[in-house]
């Protein structure tokens, strides 16, 4: 064989000194060299054909050079050459077979090949098979990305001969994932694309679902009397149904020129309106027009008059919907396999529907924390100590502007963010030790004067925020490592900032327990607020407990604050959007029990995303049914979800 | 019957005579009556203001006489509002309408009619139906029905189920506080039927009376305000005068107490706290006409806590003490936040008013509830010489509400 | 002898802690009984229970010719029945007059209509009168309860029990802060009373249980532990243990 060629090389070599240099890429080329000259989309498909199956290793290189526009053809002999342009007037030739420059040329030497873009498109699924081939697993890569996002039949078959050959195993589960989807779109055989629909199971990837949704996809056609059998029907519709109303049907029928309009009851007023005679329409006197029985005797004159449109009557309107069906096709033509893809789809819409719950169940959870958050500062100070404040709000508030400004102070966000946090501490701490100092103390065992001095600083602080901050909303910018989300499948996903909320959560209620359980302060919080009479007289200093319980609830409430404001946008109301939903949390919960706090803040957080899914487009709507929700939850346990009993829960 | 309580009680004498007195002083100096002296605004203000002392005094009845902290009043108030609104904003936009559709060459059918005023009225959130909640508003009569049934229905079911389980103290203010919210929220959705955040509106012109101008019909609303005030507060003098008052002061005390004489102390606190919803119901239905327009943001819970407010800054327990303080925080407010009061340069900062008022009004609050539980009410006492007994810090009773040591006559 | 109030097989307990313990009681229309045991007995949950203000966990509970169960009514309701309660600390409107307080609790129709439309008449005004001789304070009628002595406070609130002339009187340690000489006014008081109704008087004081001279229920750990004349269960061995020994 070899030697046939090189005995070929010397007979053509002698015949035609000028290709001298020619190998079998230029043979090719030369061979074809009628179309590729004519460069025309319906006669060049030989020329690329041949090129792509050669299975010589320049083709590729060819057809990316022929693709790009860089092939042009030497006008002394016709030979093909990449060109590079070495200045404007003067291009170096690069030989396909050798890869090596053969020498410079003038420009008015060489012609330019311009293919069209549809020669185009015919190269690159030809080249296809190439990058799918590819050394190099990225460039494979890019091109399997390159499919799914522009199939086409063609790619079909290179694929699937492409996968025989796979090495890299990541690579390897896409090509066979992406010549499945393929199958179904493309592949002749019905069989086939069965058993590929049928291979994917419930699975729940988009592409998956992208490529069956249009399989199903359904276009509503009425047509006379029963549908032929050459329709591949989705179902059929009666008019008066939900789906299809009988006037909705009726238009149907007008816009497919089956039937004539009906005339509607602006078009019968214009119609009356424009043969008033003498202050009367058709005998009638316009004064007396004034119902709709009076226009239709009216109009009925004009129609039989020949003045108006006749209309079309009620019998005729039935008649009409009844000579015709209404349906739903599939523009597949296949029965099968709309079928296989509409079992295939109901099985994905139950896993999905699974998944949205336990992504459901994820944000709801996640909101839980928040209240839970926004709600343990008020644990200690309303629940434990029995004090209302109303102020709480504002020192979420002072919590999330304090992270602002460390921001403004230090640009990192990382740093910013771990020195905001015990700022915002130390600032809610000291406000509510001020506080306590200054108004709660005179206030102890007075709730509802508590209630409305307190509300009194809420107010005020709120002013000074927007005094000093203006009344525009600030960033509170969270780390880098905080963006993004972590994605389990592509219904399922909770972001990083949900999840840190989440821990510092915990975080916080294994703070609380420990130190009410275990520390000497949580004893003594508790010796006073159970009984702050026997605990001053047992050497407990009662204020001094008092004034940094509830500046350490107060400075929860400021870190709450920080992590609040991560996500929301810190302005002078921030605190009050909270303010309800945490006092119901507690109070939901049960007061005195940071366990209740938990449970309250789960079930409101459950149930107001429970009533936003079941109601998606109104969470005004939701956070009403909710709070009704909760006024009715409280006549039944009016001490909330985990009470305190016996004697000494009060009476 | 009338005459022996009127002797029992001269306040109620004094203040009407002074609530007289002061309207004929308005009246004398308006633009349509009078001397011209006060501008119509400010006789709207005065209305308004007039309209609050009303609600102030529910809210005296039923956290200064009864003892609960209902963060929920004004609710009822908007309710109230609403309620006139829709018949105000229905029956303006049909004479609208009909004038319109009787230049037609073809006179309109009812539904026509009733679809383009439904068109005018909810095409502001995208829809043209009538929804159920307007089923009357065609009717002045049945809409005036409602400003009473409307809010005294809500605050029967609520108030039942509130008190049947006992909750008391903050945590029924507390709730409250939630209901009000839960109110405010559903309203400011589209589709609650009622044009969502861009509430009712043009309430300010009485249908039929365009020919009237603003300043004869906002003295009209002032004297129906006035009288509304005084009915007011002669009801609730009478409501706390007798043995009711005994009862329901002595459940603001020590509500167990009066259970065991066997008064169903329920009872008692939902009678009061629909009674005062209703007030509350009538001083909003006259109040928003003159305000011209109502919106969701009217009933938010802050609302219902500057009643508190009001009445705690002028002495609860004490109905011209509500009335006092409601008028004086109402109208202070409205001068200090018009931009009306003159700003006071420091130098390397000016204090403007407007920014600051808000500050003040929660700092003075705080400073009311510590040093001056009696509020300016209290100022009454000093003149009279009654002081507060000597009690050692001890409140009058168990309750939350019960009054404190410096709140009590001797 | 017809039984007013029985009381049987009662118990309750809070938190795991058994307040009441299978306890029986009764008593007759017209009697008088003291109730006698030391701390943690179980005399004032006996009473709230009775009362309506404690709901037991099993037992009955029933009043009247007609055996009506008080476990179905509440306070309010128990109270309109015919019990009246008195309270260990005075409980009196301490804002209010003698006046207000007595009118308040006098025997007349109580929903909110019927007393927001009240007008005080002769035959009312008599009653409060004499209520207000009987204990002592006809001159301090239209002072603030609140300004009384303790003492005066106690006696108001024995006018007022009398004033709601209840079936059964209920009363908790009477005679705490008073003189010898209020003392024995307030046993002719009460005396006087259990002539016509029943009377069950809860107290430390054996002194004023003798001058009762009445049956004696003692009570201990939540049930009875004893019943008869004074003599009788101070003699029971029982009673001796609990009061002074162990």
């Amino acid at each position: 064989m070899r030697h046939f060629f090189h005995v070929l090389l010397a007979l053509v070599l002698l015949a035609l000194p000028a290709q001298l240099m020619a190998g079998p890429v230029q043979d090719i080329l030369q061979n074809y060299r009628a179309v590729i000259e004519k460069s025309s989309r319906k006669t060049i498909e030989p020329a690329i054909d041949a090129l792509a199956n050669s299975g010589l290793p320049q083709a590729q290189k060819v057809l990316e050079t022929w693709q790009a526009k860089d092939m042009w053809q030497r006008k002394s002999d016709g030979f093909f050459f990449e060109a590079k342009k070495v200045n404007a007037k003067t291009y170096a030739l690069i030989d396909f077979d050798t890869g090596e420059t053969v020498g410079e040329v003038a420009k008015d030497e060489i012609d330019q090949l311009k293919p069209n873009s549809g020669i185009r498109a015919v190269i690159a699924t030809a080249l296809v098979q190439f990058q799918l081939s590819d050394p190099d697993p990225a460039r494979r890569s890019d091109a399997l990305t390159a499919i799914e996002r522009n199939a086409a039949a063609d790619h079909l078959e290179p694929l699937r001969k492409s996968i025989a050959t796979e090495a890299d195993p990541a690579v390897l589960a896409r090509k066979q994932r992406l010549e499945r989807l393929l199958t179904i779109r493309f592949d002749p055989e019905i069989e086939a694309r069965i058993a590929a629909i049928e291979s994917f199971g419930g699975d729940l990837g988009v592409d998956l679902r992208a490529t069956l949704n249009p399989l199903l996809a359904t276009r509503r056609i009425v047509v006379a009397g029963k549908p032929g059998a050459e329709l591949n029907i989705a179902r059929t519709l009666r008019p008066g149904s939900d789906e299809l109303p009988r006037d909705a049907a009726y238009a149907m029928l007008v816009d497919a020129r089956l039937s004539t309009p009906r005339i509607s009851a602006s078009d019968k007023r214009a119609a009356l309106a424009a043969n008033i005679v003498d202050g009367k329409v058709a005998g009638i006197p316009v004064a007396q027009l004034n119902s709709d029985e009076a226009r239709a005797t009216a109009y009925a004159a004009l129609a039989a008059g020949g003045k108006a449109a006749p209309t079309v009557t009620e019998a005729q309107f039935e008649a009409a919907l009844a000579a015709h069906s209404f349906v739903d096709v599939y523009a597949e033509p296949s029965k099968a396999v709309t079928d296989a893809a509409s079992d295939a789809m109901d099985a994905i819409q139950m896993r999905v529907g699974l998944n949205q719950a336990l992504d459901l169940g994820l944000d709801a959870l996640s909101l839980a924390s928040i209240y839970f958050l926004a709600a343990i500062g008020l644990a200690i100070t309303f629940g434990v100590m029995g004090v209302i404040n109303m102020a709480h709000g504002e020192f979420i508030m002072m919590g999330a502007y304090t992270g602002y400004v460390v921001q403004q102070i230090i640009p990192d966000y990382t740093l910013s963010i771990i020195v905001a946090i015990p700022m915002a501490f130390a600032v809610t701490f000291a406000a509510g030790v001020a506080m306590e100092r200054l108004v709660i103390r005179w206030l102890y065992n007075r709730p509802l004067e508590t209630l409305l001095a307190t509300f009194g600083i809420s107010i005020a602080l709120q002013q000074v925020a927007k005094n000093i901050f203006g009344t525009q909303a600030r960033p509170l910018t969270s780390p880098a490592w905080l963006d993004g989300a972590w994605v389990m499948n592509d219904v399922v996903s909770i972001s990083y900032i949900r999840i840190a909320i989440f821990v510092l959560a915990l975080i916080f209620l294994g703070f609380f327990l420990f130190l009410m359980k275990k520390t000497r302060l949580g004893l003594e919080t508790r010796a006073v607020t159970q009984n702050p009479r026997m605990a001053s007289s047992m050497g407990i200093n009662k204020d001094r407990v008092n004034m940094l319980t509830f500046g350490l609830g107060s400075g929860i409430a400021g870190i709450a604050g920080v992590a609040i404001g991560l996500f929301a946008k810190v302005t002078s109301e921030l605190g009050s959007d909270y303010i309800v939903q945490s006092f119901m949390t507690v109070v939901v919960g049960g007061v005195g029990n940071i366990w209740g706090t938990l449970a309250g803040a789960a079930m409101i957080g459950f149930l107001q995303k429970g009533i936003e899914w079941l109601n998606p487009s109104n969470t005004l709507a939701a956070q009403t049914y909710m709070i009704i929700f909760i006024i009715i939850f409280i006549q039944f346990r009016p001490r909330g979800i985990i009470a305190l009993k016996g004697r000494a829960a009060g009476d | 019957m009338k005459n022996t309580f009127l002797m029992r009680n001269p306040s109620v004498l004094v203040f009407l005579g002074l609530l007289a007195l002061f309207t004929l002083g308005v009246t004398l100096m308006s633009e349509a009556t009078g001397a011209a002296l006060i501008s119509t605004s400010f006789v709207k203000t005065l209305g308004k203001t007039l309209c609050l002392c009303l609600i102030a005094i529910a809210m005296d009845l039923v956290w200064g006489y009864c003892g609960i902290l209902s963060l929920g009043h004004f609710a009822f108030f908007g309710l109230g509002g609403y309620m006139v609104g829709m018949w105000l904003m229905y029956e303006r936009t049909r004479l609208i309408v009909e004038k319109s559709l009787a230049n037609t060459e073809i006179p309109p059918t009812p539904q026509e009619v009733v679809d383009a005023i439904g068109t005018q009225i909810f095409g502001v959130v995208g829809s043209s139906e009538f929804p159920l909640v307007w089923a009357f508003a065609d009717s002045l009569t049945l809409q005036l029905a409602l400003v009473l049934i409307i809010p005294g229905l809500l605050a029967l079911v609520f108030g039942w189920l509130a008190f049947r389980s006992r909750v008391t103290g903050v945590y029924l203010s507390i709730l409250t506080q939630a209901m009000t919210l839960a109110l405010s929220l559903y309203l400011f959705q589209n589709d609650s039927g009622l044009r969502g955040n861009n509430g009712l509106s043009g309430l300010q012109n009485l249908p039929g009376l365009g020919s009237v101008p603003q300043s004869v019909i906002s003295m009209w609303f002032f004297w129906a305000s006035a009288l509304a005030l005084g009915l007011g507060y002669v009801l609730a003098a009478w409501v706390v005068s007798g043995k009711f008052g005994s009862v329901i002061r002595g459940i603001r005390d020590d509500e167990q107490r009066v259970r065991f004489l066997g008064y169903s102390v329920e009872g008692y606190k939902l009678f009061i706290f629909v009674l005062t919803a209703m007030i509350a119901g009538i001083a909003g239905a006259l109040y928003y006409p003159q305000a011209g327009i109502i919106n969701p943001a009217e009933i938010a819970p802050i609302a219902s806590i500057y009643l508190a407010v009001w009445v705690a800054i002028g002495g609860r327990g004490r109905l011209y003490g509500a009335v006092i303080g409601a008028a004086f925080v109402s109208l202070v407010s409205t001068w200090f936040t018009g931009g009306q009061a003159p700003s006071i340069p420091l130098g390397f900062y000016t204090i403007n008013w407007v920014d600051w008022w808000q500050v003040v009004l929660g700092l003075s609050f705080v400073l009311v509830t510590l040093f001056a539980p009696k509020g300016i009410g209290g100022l009454f006492d000093l003149a009279q010489g009654i002081r507060a007994p000597r009690r050692h810090g001890q409140p009058l009773g168990p309750g939350q509400g019960a009054l404190q040591e410096k709140e009590a006559q001797e | 002898m017809s039984t007013l109030l029985e009381v049987s097989g009662v118990s309750v307990s809070f938190d795991g802690f058994k307040a009441i313990n299978n306890l029986s009681f009764r008593i007759g229309p017209a009697e008088m009984r003291a109730i006698i045991g030391p701390n943690g007995a179980g005399k004032t949950t006996f009473m709230d229970i009775i009362t309506g203000k404690t709901k037991p966990d099993e037992g009955r509970v029933v009043w009247g010719e007609k055996s009506v169960s008080l476990l179905k009514m509440n306070e309010a309701q128990i109270a309109r029945a015919g019990v009246g309660r008195k309270f260990q600390r005075p409980t009196v409107f301490e804002d209010q007059s003698v006046f207000d307080n007595l009118l308040m609790a006098l025997k007349n129709e109580r929903s909110p209509w019927q007393v927001l439309t009240f007008k005080p008449k002769f035959k009312d005004l008599g009653k409060v009168e004499e209520l207000a001789s009987e204990i002592g304070l006809s001159d301090e009628l239209h002072r603030k309860s609140g300004e009384l002595s303790h003492g005066q406070k106690q006696w108001l609130e024995i006018g007022m029990l009398l004033a709601q002339e209840p079936r059964l009187l209920l009363v908790d340690e009477p005679a705490a802060g008073m003189t010898l000489a209020e003392r024995e006014h307030t046993t002719d008081i009460l005396v006087e009373a259990a002539k016509t109704r029943a009377v069950v008087v809860v107290e430390h004081d054996m002194e004023f249980v003798r001058r009762l001279n009445c049956k004696v229920t003692v009570l201990h750990e939540g049930s009875v532990l004893a019943e008869g004349s004074l003599d009788h269960v101070t003699q029971n061995q029982d009673v001796i243990d609990v009061y002074l020994g162990r």
